[in-house]
């Protein structure tokens, strides 16, 4: 095992408080948006997609030791640096020391709006019947994953029901390690909160993950 | 705002309550700026396109997006019907779409069930309904605390429901992201659409927090 997320969280006994905050309090700096709108505009270039930036976010080995736009302001460097966009030494100057490398497109202001409409829908076509139907029991795989992995720690091995179908989508696993889309139906599959945390748990709890085709066998 | 609470503007971190002095801030405002220099001079990014993304989550797409989605379920069944069965395009319908939006799923309290959403993962969010995620909904108290003890939670919030209100929590773990359409308050039968979606809070439609009975302080 050599991929190591610091990211998965649920469940996990952390203590500190939860402070609410007023809805128009989106930065609590100017490089905050500034971060928050560079990371934006380096993923609309195309140069890497969203499962590999999370991928390169949870993998930072001060994670959670950074406040959230430290951790964007990190991971954005990071991606950059593996794709020979710009170096540490630029970072540190401040100024180019090297010639650009080849980029697929610039995300210009009068495209913006037209790209945040857009998105980046994940739902594909598949030519496969879902294996699972509403109702069935199932079990999710156990792990151990050495990669990118959306099936959280906490349910891991656990028994739920499937609820919900959501069709093909993209599957993250594969598209952050640069193996393609790998499309795969994805499944809403709900837990009773006793299995997930034993008899402590309140009887009346339920928890819900998405999750994709393969992390499920029937149970 | 729906909570208020002492202090609340300097906890922008993680559980870790270190201190961020001066110097810090100004490190990390020099970083992005040195970031922001090299980028521009290599041609990658538009500048002019950074303030139209800030503009963007500023002035255009935030919670109250969301808020106008739930107030029109409130007062009009067949919207309500079109988006639980299929909020995407409900959604959409009102001019709502896009990045972290283009899967929605809309799920609403009743007296016998609350839901609350979270990502344990991450940070995924609803941005086209609710705009970019608060503080705490990133942080690690909340996305460790939220699936095992949401009651719990909801306590730090203010909220106390009733015992025999079922929890459901959603953790978005995929792309789809969880619009929660809280429940209309008693005695807003006279209210207008846009009246009742003042009444419509951020943390409303995240579970955290409960609509706000009319008359009460926004």
């Amino acid at each position: 095992m050599s991929y190591v997320t610091h990211a998965d969280l649920g469940g996990r006994n952390i203590t500190g408080a939860i402070v609410a905050e007023p809805e128009g309090e989106l930065f609590h700096a100017e490089w905050e948006a500034r971060a928050l709108a560079l990371t934006l505009a380096m993923g609309g270039t195309g140069s890497w997609n969203i499962d590999a930036s999370r991928s390169a976010r949870e993998t930072l080995p001060d994670y959670l030791q950074l406040s959230y736009y430290q951790i964007w302001l990190a991971a954005l460097e990071k991606l950059m640096i593996e794709r020979h966009q710009v170096s540490a030494a630029e970072l540190q100057a401040g100024r180019m020391l090297e010639p650009a490398a080849p980029i697929q497109r610039v995300l210009r202001a009068q495209d913006v709006p037209a790209a945040l409409a857009k998105g980046s829908p994940t739902a594909r076509e598949l030519a496969t019947a879902p294996r699972f139907k509403a109702g069935d029991v199932v079990r999710c795989a156990n792990g151990p994953f050495d990669h990118h992995c959306r099936l959280p720690a906490y349910v891991r091995g656990k028994v739920g029901l499937v609820e919900h179908l959501h069709g093909g989508h993209v599957f993250a696993d594969a598209n952050a390690q640069g193996l393609g889309e790998q499309p795969q139906h994805l499944y809403t599959v709900v837990f009773e909160g006793r299995e997930l945390w034993g008899a402590d748990a309140a009887a009346d709890l339920r928890i819900s993950v998405d999750a994709w085709e393969s992390y499920l066998e029937a149970a | 705002m729906a909570h208020d609470h002492p202090g609340g503007h300097d906890h922008h971190h993680h559980e870790h309550e270190h201190e961020h002095d001066h110097s810090e801030i100004g490190e990390m405002d020099l970083r992005v700026r040195a970031l922001e220099s090299v980028l521009t001079e290599k041609g990658y990014i538009d500048p002019a396109a950074l303030d139209v993304l800030i503009d963007t989550y500023q002035t255009k797409v935030g919670p109250r997006n969301g808020a106008r989605v739930v107030a029109k379920s409130w007062v009009d069944e067949a919207f309500r019907d079109w988006l639980l069965r299929d909020a995407t395009a409900a959604i959409a319908s009102l001019g709502y779409s896009g990045r972290q939006g283009e899967h929605m799923v809309a799920v609403a309290n009743t007296d016998a069930q609350h839901n609350m959403v979270v990502c344990t993962l991450c940070s995924c969010y609803p941005w086209s309904v609710l705009g970019l995620p608060p503080t705490w909904y990133k942080s690690a108290p909340y996305r460790s605390r939220a699936v095992k003890d949401p009651r719990g939670v909801l306590q730090e919030f203010g909220v106390t429901l009733p015992e025999s209100t079922a929890i459901r929590v959603w953790d978005s773990t995929a792309e789809v992201r969880y619009l929660v359409i809280p429940q209309r308050p008693a005695g807003t039968e006279h209210l207008t659409e846009a009246q009742l979606a003042d009444l419509v809070t951020r943390d409303s439609m995240i579970g955290t927090g409960l609509a706000r009975a009319p008359g009460s302080r926004a």
